[in-house]
């Protein structure tokens, strides 16, 4: 199963076919336990990996650093999960440290992203505060460099 | 004047061309060819193992080391083969690093052998094995490993090849060029004739990292070392390095591990010859064993989902092809197809631009075969497979 969910990680466009090829295992196999990753949730979804600057149309993206009061029933988890349902909230993470919440946004400009900050997230009753960083530059996305490639130096044949 | 080749001594006027050599060139002289003819891993060193060589030279380590290399490598060294191998070599005087386990080969042969002394190994093999040990004025005593056998070196072979000029035993598994891997019994019975002739074992374990299981491949095989049987650690000299499993061939990094006379002798001619391995590679290499695993069987695993594909592929076609339970090669066999080794890679390479290397270069028992490295991306592998597979239906048709 950890075999299964590397090679995903890695490269989700693969058939159930070509996953069965290189894991050892019959299509009939894979396509169980792929179906029991995503029934169980560990698996929630597939997407390609975009490095933004790339696109036409470039969005924006900011890091918000969220500080909450947390309520008595449930903690954070009631309104982290409410700030996570905003289509415009890409990631959401309880944080260790400074703040409580660490909230990754995107929208297509910064007038977007800083009126859903002013207007959403900081009216909401218990958010105390917000930080928003903006990102600048990629360089590695989900575990993928942004435009790395690299030449095979090796001579063809060798012992 | 005498002429220039009448100046080259015997010993290498008699080393034959490399097979290899030759092939290279072929290979070299073409584009669009997907190669499988490599003995090396597809990916760089590890990026930590990177910047721990870069920050060495920041710091600026650039000099000399101890002839047997930095203590903390060498005790980093004793730690991980006690872990790996289950035998533990003290890291004062039971540790040498080398140059690769290629000098450490060189050191051995030149360490052990008299004028004639004879060595016994397993073919198909690497192919310094002949050389270093006719080199070191020793006589090299292959013996044949066969397909149906699935390359496992029989013990009653190598009992059939001890004369009284026998002193070293020399094995490397799991294999270059097959992937074979020795079964533990088999190993034990090989051990028992070291014991019972009073011989020297060298174990070259150079791909022990990589192994794979039976069922899927995608697990961890297990590996046995003949240095951890009993009563085999004060005759072994054990042979392991950094260039297979962390992908670090160009730091040319290898060490040996042997009782203290062993390592004293071997440290001699190494002293004179190389003084000692370069300071950035040693480095490099306590971080490899110190921080490394994770990255070594994230490789593996790459490895072996490649080794699936590989062995399904050549089933498919119709080609022979056990599954080799370790390294990054496939040894399939062609003899269906009524071609020599050399004539099918030659002909798969003109005709459809795949290198892969004959089995001949690595001794004649490697004939009716080829090696196939899989130390190559999947797409690459896939397009090379497809070529393979057209180029065999056209010889079937």
């Amino acid at each position: 199963m950890d075999a299964l969910v590397e090679l995903l990680q890695q490269e989700a466009r693969l058939t159930t076919s070509e996953i069965a090829d290189r894991l050892g295992r019959s299509e009939a196999e894979v396509k169980e336990m792929m179906g029991k990753l995503e029934t169980d949730g560990t698996v929630l979804g597939y997407h390609a990996v975009i490095d933004n600057e790339t696109l036409e149309e470039t969005p924006v993206s900011a890091l918000i650093e969220v500080k909450l009061t947390p309520e008595r029933d449930g903690g954070f988890d009631k309104m982290a999960r409410r700030i996570a349902k905003f289509s415009q909230v890409t990631n959401c993470y309880l944080m260790s440290g400074g703040y409580d919440l660490a909230v990754i946004v995107e929208g297509p400009d910064l007038r977007d992203v800083a009126r859903f900050v002013s207007e959403k997230l900081s009216t909401l009753d218990g958010v105390i505060s917000t930080a928003t960083h903006f990102q600048l530059k990629v360089y590695k996305q989900n575990g993928f460099l942004a435009k790395d490639s690299r030449e095979d130096e090796r001579l063809p044949v060798t012992p | 004047m005498k002429p220039l080749e009448d100046r080259i001594a015997d010993q290498v006027k008699q080393i034959p061309r490399s097979g290899i050599r030759d092939f290279f060139e072929l290979v070299q002289g073409r584009d669009d060819v997907i190669s499988l003819g490599v003995g090396e891993p597809d990916f760089s060193a590890p990026w930590h193992i990177r910047e721990a060589a870069i920050y060495s030279l920041e710091k600026g380590h650039t000099s000399y080391t101890s002839n047997l290399g930095l203590l903390s490598l060498r005790e980093s060294i004793s730690r991980y083969v006690t872990g790996q191998f289950g035998v533990t070599y003290d890291p004062a005087n039971e540790v040498l690093v080398t140059v690769g386990v290629s000098e450490a080969l060189d050191l051995v042969c030149r360490a052990l052998l008299n004028p004639g002394d004879e060595v016994i190994y397993h073919e198909p093999c690497y192919v310094s094995y002949s050389p270093s040990i006719a080199l070191a004025y020793g006589v090299a005593v292959p013996v044949e490993t066969r397909v149906e056998d699935e390359f496992v070196l029989k013990a009653e072979d190598v009992a059939a090849k001890i004369t009284d000029r026998t002193r070293v035993i020399l094995l490397n598994f799991p294999t270059n060029p097959t992937g074979a891997v020795e079964p533990v019994e088999e190993l034990q019975k090989i051990a028992d004739l070291a014991i019972e002739h009073d011989l020297i074992v060298v174990s070259d374990e150079i791909y022990c990292e990589l192994l794979y299981d039976e069922e899927t491949g995608m697990e961890l095989g297990e590996h046995v070392s003949i240095a951890s049987l009993p009563g085999m650690k004060e005759r072994t000299i054990l042979l392991h390095g950094f260039s297979k499993a962390f992908a670090m061939t160009g730091f040319r990094l290898g060490y040996a591990c042997a009782p203290q006379i062993l390592t004293e002798a071997m440290m001699k001619i190494h002293q004179y010859s190389m003084l000692c391995a370069p300071i950035m590679s040693q480095n490099a290499a306590i971080e490899a064993l110190e921080n490394g695993a994770e990255e070594v069987e994230r490789m593996r695993r790459a490895y072996a989902r490649r080794r699936n594909l590989v062995l399904k592929r050549f089933r498919e076609m119709g080609i022979p092809c056990f599954s080799p339970g370790g390294a990054f090669y496939a040894f399939p066999d062609i003899r269906k197809f009524g071609l020599s080794s050399k004539d099918f890679a030659f002909r798969l390479l003109e005709e459809e631009d795949v290198a892969v290397v004959p089995g001949d270069a690595f001794g004649m028992a490697g004939e009716g075969c080829v090696r196939a490295c899989y130390a190559t991306s999947y797409e690459q592998l896939e397009i090379a497979m497809d070529r393979i597979e057209a180029f065999v239906s056209r010889l079937e048709s």
